[in-house]
């Protein structure tokens, strides 16, 4: 049994067919990551005693003959800025280093009446800050295809997870291409749901306006799976939208293909333009009607996020003062020393940019130039995105301007990790759905491509996809 | 370009205490993210509304009124504290003792 390539639709089989036992499933993962995850550091904390409980529970049922549900049994890898009670949550943050979560994300609520097997917590960049999982307090997570290279961020430790077969999904969290980008980098499937299809509960916010939680897995018809599992609404977010999944059938005749040209511009690697612009030729070539859009706004874009994004985490972060939870630095000797010092010890370099970066684009004589302006900027990054979903379906992009970088390469650059950003942030100022999919490899490495549809649109998204996965 | 002074006293609002060369390396990394952030300045947004999230909806509202008590979830909380005294978080002390 080669446990690595297994996806979920294979491990069910191989559960319902008595091929192997969950436990049995379970264990031949537990072994992999002893093995396989000393040179990829995919996960922070493994959870064999969790893991097996899970597995036990789901091959009673198998040997009851009860039915079971869609992901019983099924391992699966939890980005660590999720919380399952009673575990360790880090966030990757040495501020966090010893936090138990006292209670479970509605998504890992729901998964676990799914019957999931949660094998570990991955490896982020702290506090999901970063393009490359490199910003972890515990080190960086290494790419699985090229173990020089960086995974991409920040759900880097979840996209390796998968693409090293050490879990056959998982769930990470997208608030400017975190998902996405350790997908494309990765060479797996990974999508970021509508702002609101999926409860935030149990997630530890970053940016609250722009934050999803999303599934990485092997196959379209994994993360359409997974998918279904995790959205609806929860009334422990407020913000979450009232929402059924509901199945497409789509014909790839007459299926209206929008390619915003402001996306094929410079700065991008060759290698990863001809791979993007021959998948969608192959989607012309299948009956599928190719249109160049416009997406005027696109180079504004990140530099609004980039003010968005630092100010509702400088609001979010205020939270971690070294009294409520985590860490607390011993050589304070007033109240004000303990925010000081926790927060300035606590905190590694680029949460405290993005702190300070934030902070000051509220600040006072600030707000209006900085954030106000970056608000009214996302609405015209919204009203693009409108007028060309009135002449297309969906859009097809890169999901990133390179390949997979190497480690330390852009570590002391923080202007050019955010460039990294630059085809997936507009789809999070939008709150679209996008689900980047992986078409092949250049020199060696994965290159994916980006297909952003309308908002509660998943479905024609993971149709339009299966066309090309099959 | 920002000083050192504008650094430290956004530092001091952030509740971030910086080594002399932190201020340093902040006030460049910074500087130069500003730099690119100007470029906002091309657009016009006169008469554009601003959207502070892509939802739609409007505010959410429930009763005011006790969900009853999780013991067990209280305990939790009170627990991941760094300083805890007899079931409450414990913090340095606030006021000062008039002498």
């Amino acid at each position: 049994m080669e446990i690595q390539d297994l996806t979920i639709k294979e491990a069910r089989k191989g559960l319902l067919e008595k091929e192997f036992s969950a436990v049995q499933l379970a264990e031949s993962f537990l072994d992999r990551i002893a093995k396989a995850d000393k040179e990829i550091s995919s996960y922070l904390t493994v959870l064999p005693e969790l893991a097996l409980g899970q597995a036990k529970a789901v091959d009673q049922l198998i040997y009851q003959g009860r039915d079971i549900p869609l992901l019983a049994g099924i391992p699966c890898a939890i980005k660590d800025n999720i919380l399952i009670k009673g575990e360790k949550c880090t966030a990757g943050s040495k501020i966090l280093e010893n936090y138990s979560a006292p209670y479970s994300a509605t998504v890992v609520e729901k998964l676990k009446k799914e019957g999931a097997v949660f094998l570990g917590k991955t490896n982020l960049d702290e506090f999901a800050m970063g393009s490359s999982t490199e910003n972890s307090a515990f080190g960086p997570t290494r790419n699985p295809h090229d173990t020089k290279r960086v995974p991409g961020g920040s759900s880097g430790g979840s996209a390796a997870s998968v693409a090293g077969g050490m879990a056959v999904y998982a769930l990470g969290s997208d608030t400017g291409g975190s998902i996405r980008l350790p997908a494309s980098f990765c060479g797996v499937v990974g999508m970021k749901p509508t702002y609101g299809a999926v409860s935030r509960y149990g997630l530890i916010a970053f940016a609250s306006s722009l934050d999803q939680i999303g599934p990485l897995t092997k196959t379209v018809d994994d993360a359409e799976m997974v998918f279904r599992a995790i959205s609806g609404a929860d009334p422990l977010d407020s913000t979450s939208a009232p929402f059924e999944y509901r199945r497409l059938e789509i014909d790839v005749k007459g299926l209206k293909i929008g390619v915003p040209k402001e996306y094929f511009v410079s700065g991008m690697e060759p290698e990863v333009e001809d791979l993007v612009r021959g998948a969608i030729k192959k989607y012309e070539e299948m009956g599928a009607k190719i249109i160049e859009v416009s997406l005027p706004h696109t180079e504004y874009a990140l530099p609004a996020y980039y003010i968005i994004n630092p100010s509702e985490a400088s609001a979010n972060l205020a939270r971690f003062d070294g009294i409520k939870y985590g860490f607390s630095s011993k050589d304070a000797k007033n109240l004000m020393e303990v925010y000081l010092k926790s927060r300035g010890e606590g905190f590694g370099a680029e949460v405290r940019r993005r702190i300070m970066l934030g902070t000051y684009a509220l600040s006072a004589g600030y707000y209006e130039a900085y954030y106000l302006k970056a608000q009214k900027i996302r609405t015209l990054v919204r009203n693009d995105f409108n007028d060309a979903f009135k002449k297309v379906d969906v859009l097809m992009t890169p999901a990133a301007p390179s390949l997979p970088f190497k480690i330390g390469e852009k570590i002391d650059d923080p202007l050019s990790m955010y460039l990294t950003d630059i085809y997936t942030v507009s789809v999070n100022l939008a709150g679209l759905p996008a689900l980047v999919l992986p078409m092949g490899k250049a020199k060696g490495l994965p290159v994916g491509l980006q297909i952003i549809g309308k908002s509660f649109e998943e479905n024609t998204i993971f149709q339009t996809a299966k066309i090309y996965e099959y | 370009m920002l000083n050192k002074e504008e650094v430290q006293r956004i530092a001091a609002l952030a509740r971030l205490e910086l080594s002399e060369k932190e201020l340093e390396k902040y006030r460049k990394e910074l500087s130069s993210i500003l730099d690119y952030i100007e470029k906002l300045e091309e657009v016009s947004v006169k008469g554009v509304e601003p959207t502070s999230h892509p939802g739609g909806l409007k505010n959410i509202f429930r009763e005011d009124e006790e969900k009853g008590k999780d013991e067990e979830r209280a305990r939790g909380m009170i627990e991941s504290a760094p300083g805890e005294k007899d079931g409450y978080v414990k913090v340095k002390s606030i006021l000062k003792r008039s002498k």
